[in-house]
């Protein structure tokens, strides 16, 4: 079964190189999830590619750029490889895109290595992804990216002991590790690391446990949606805030969702590397342009890793074509200012180094929405977790 | 002490949101028999109603609320009409089949209408504050679940136990043919009965927001809590759906305050093991 495979995909690749030359047209094989309870990042994804094309045309260089769009559904290794195959052999793709999950972004390591593909990550957080391939580049982050400039603010703000509270699956206990190794080699402490099952609905009895604790703060990690809302609620109506216990957080304001948190989220939090409400005329022009083009639309993090990414794959087309190692050697020399603040491929981890912020959940004045107003730049940072 | 307190108050709060929004199920399912898997579809309707309503539309929440369950129930009713009246007849798996098929209509109809992400329902103030219990707080809003739990119970007692309506329903689902020629319109009744289920959905779908938040997803997110409820309880026994909802809420709050860790665990190996012990369930009737 490989041995066939590997001698197709290898025909298929030298055919499509040859083609190529004088097609002239580099398509992109975007993985991601389009249907099921996932769909937003897809949504988001295509969202802003199609605004970055908007803005920039459909031409880098002497190419003309085609986005070919893959549902993989949810967290589907099996399926992840299969569509890369299919785009790779079939559509004859130059480069691949998407990713929101580590195992699907992993999946495509041994097949992105022999074609030669550069492949985009738009979301999936993991450090050790891009040590698989040397053709993984990253436009969004890695958990240790924003984790350890947290503990660090929270070490300056005069905070030394924290309760971790993680939902129970392979990001969450990520985070946790991330978060204790270095809080404590700040000289923190932890004093109590409860992981919750993912299926949790009534996170009070958590909150009761960690306010009998009373530490100075509460970290956690949690998927967004229904889990973020139920814990950010739980922590509002149990005191936890009136306890002066301190909320620390990451990605649990992000933009899509965070109108539904209502006022429970005001006050909460978190450090990351993307607020809507950052304030720079590239953002602004960018959130405005995807309300345009998408009436209803929020930009978040997921957008921006993709219109980075989009613009990652403009710049190395238009510097290598579909010379996929050239392409990557290119990536590897970027800096640009995308709508988060300014950005920097790192070229050993092929991982942007960029501003972490610290952000505090406020309702605009102006617009009466909640936002993540940006206190200050905590980190400028690469893939801290890259050594880990 | 106050562990113990703890657990047994945010036990009976959880326990009456689980029974509150699994009512509905053990009526359509427990009650009619049939395999029910779009019961959170109605829940999900409900909620998404009454987002729209207060959020958008800028309704009061509780002029919103018997709107939204109003809404739910003309959706139901031809629903009811058109798909469910030959559901009644089908085998079980082609009821699974063809309930989890409604399902996906209506997520991917909420899914259309109001996108992917949460579907907040705004609360009136009152019901966000902390009420003082003395030994803790407690949010107004699960004591104002807890009553309405014990309302929904004692309603549907009654209903079912000591009205006419009730009568004819049990007697309609024992022997549809002979409820029928004794004169019973067993059309009418079912119907009657399935928008009974899918408002009290609705209503629980609404006031459990604030624990088991509503998106497009909610039906597949949470189908597994409202089955285990109904299954525990034992079918066609509402007393019963009411026993194990307070039950379960107490021993998974109990685990999650004791064995954080291991509460998942803990949860289905207790429902696994009084499963095996009472297939029928707690208070399930021998058919």
């Amino acid at each position: 079964m490989k041995t066939p495979f590997r001698v197709a995909l290898s025909a298929a690749v030298i055919a499509a190189s040859g083609t190529m030359v004088s097609a002239d047209t580099i398509k992109v094989g975007v993985i991601a999830t389009f249907s099921g309870p996932f769909a937003i990042y897809g949504k988001q994804y295509r969202e802003a590619i199609e605004v970055y094309v908007a803005e920039h045309g459909t031409t880098a260089g002497d190419h003309e750029i085609e986005f070919i769009y893959k549902d993989v559904g949810g967290v589907n290794p099996d399926t992840a490889r299969a569509l890369a195959q299919e785009l790779l052999i079939r559509d004859r793709v130059d480069y691949l895109a998407g990713f929101t999950f580590t195992p699907n972004a992993l999946a495509v390591a041994p097949l992105i290595d022999q074609s030669e593909t550069p492949t985009v990550i738009f979301n999936a957080a993991t450090s050790s992804i891009n040590k698989q391939s040397e053709f993984y580049v990253r436009t969004s982050y890695t958990l240790w990216q924003v984790t350890e400039p947290l503990a660090r603010w929270a070490w300056d703000a005069g905070i030394r002991t924290v309760a971790t509270t993680v939902s129970d699956y392979g990001p969450g206990i990520d985070a946790e590790n991330a978060f204790r190794t270095s809080f404590t080699a700040l000289g923190g402490e932890v004093v109590d690391s409860v992981r919750m099952p993912l299926s949790t609905t009534d996170f009070t009895p958590f909150m009761q446990r960690v306010r009998d604790i009373e530490p100075d703060a509460l970290y956690t990690f949690l998927p967004g949606g229904p889990p973020t809302f139920g814990f950010a609620k739980t922590y509002n109506e149990n005191g936890l805030a009136e306890a002066g216990i301190r909320f620390l957080g990451t990605a649990e304001t992000e933009e899509v969702n965070l109108q539904g948190l209502g006022d429970a989220a005001i006050g909460l939090t978190t450090a990351y590397h993307y607020s809507g409400a950052h304030d720079s005329d590239l953002n602004r022009q960018f959130s405005a342009r995807l309300a345009e083009m998408f009436p209803g639309s929020v930009a978040n993090w997921s957008s921006v890793g993709a219109y980075d990414g989009t613009h990652l794959i403009y710049e190395m087309v238009r510097a290598a074509g579909s010379d996929g190692p050239a392409a990557i050697e290119h990536a590897k020399t970027l800096a640009w200012e995308s709508p988060r603040g300014p950005v920097e491929m790192d070229p050993e981890t092929r991982t942007v180094i960029q501003n972490v912020y610290i952000r505090q959940v406020e309702r605009d004045a102006a617009s009466g929405l909640l936002v993540n107003r940006e206190q200050g730049v905590i980190a400028t940072v690469g893939d801290l977790g890259w050594d880990r | 002490m106050s562990l113990t307190l703890n657990i047994l108050v945010d036990g009976i709060a959880y326990g009456m949101i689980l029974f509150i929004i699994a009512v509905g199920l053990s009526v359509t399912m427990g009650l009619m028999r049939v395999i029910n898997l779009a019961h959170g579809g109605f829940a999900l309707i409900g909620g998404a109603f009454a987002h729209w309503l207060t959020m958008a539309q800028g309704v009061g929440f509780w002029v919103a609320l018997p709107l939204a369950i109003l809404g739910t129930v003309l959706v139901a009713l031809p629903l009811e009409r058109l798909l469910y009246r030959r559901i009644y007849g089908f085998g079980e798996l082609q009821q699974v089949l063809a309930t989890i098929g409604i399902t996906f209509l209506m997520i991917a109809t909420v899914n259309l209408w109001l996108g992917s992400s949460l579907l907040q329902i705004r609360l009136p103030e009152g019901l966000g504050q902390p009420v003082d219990l003395g030994f803790r707080t407690l949010p107004m809003h699960r004591i104002v679940v807890i009553g309405a739990g014990l309302a929904v119970m004692a309603g549907l007692w009654l209903v079912l136990d000591r009205t006419g309506f009730g009568m004819r329903l049990r007697a309609a689902v024992d022997n549809r043919a002979t409820a029928a020629s004794l004169g019973i319109d067993t059309g009418r009744i079912f119907a009657l009965a399935f928008c009974l289920g899918a408002g009290l959905a609705a209503f629980g779908g609404i006031l459990g927001a604030e624990l088991l938040p509503v998106d497009a997803y909610y039906p597949l997110r949470y189908m597994v809590l409202f089955l285990i409820v109904v299954a525990v309880g034992g079918m066609g026994s509402i007393l019963g759906s009411f026993a194990a909802a307070l039950g379960l809420g107490i021993l998974e709050t109990a685990s999650r305050y004791l064995v954080p860790d291991f509460g998942t665990i803990f949860f289905f190996a207790c429902v696994i093991a009084l499963l095996a012990l009472r297939p029928r369930g707690l208070m399930g009737r021998l058919t």
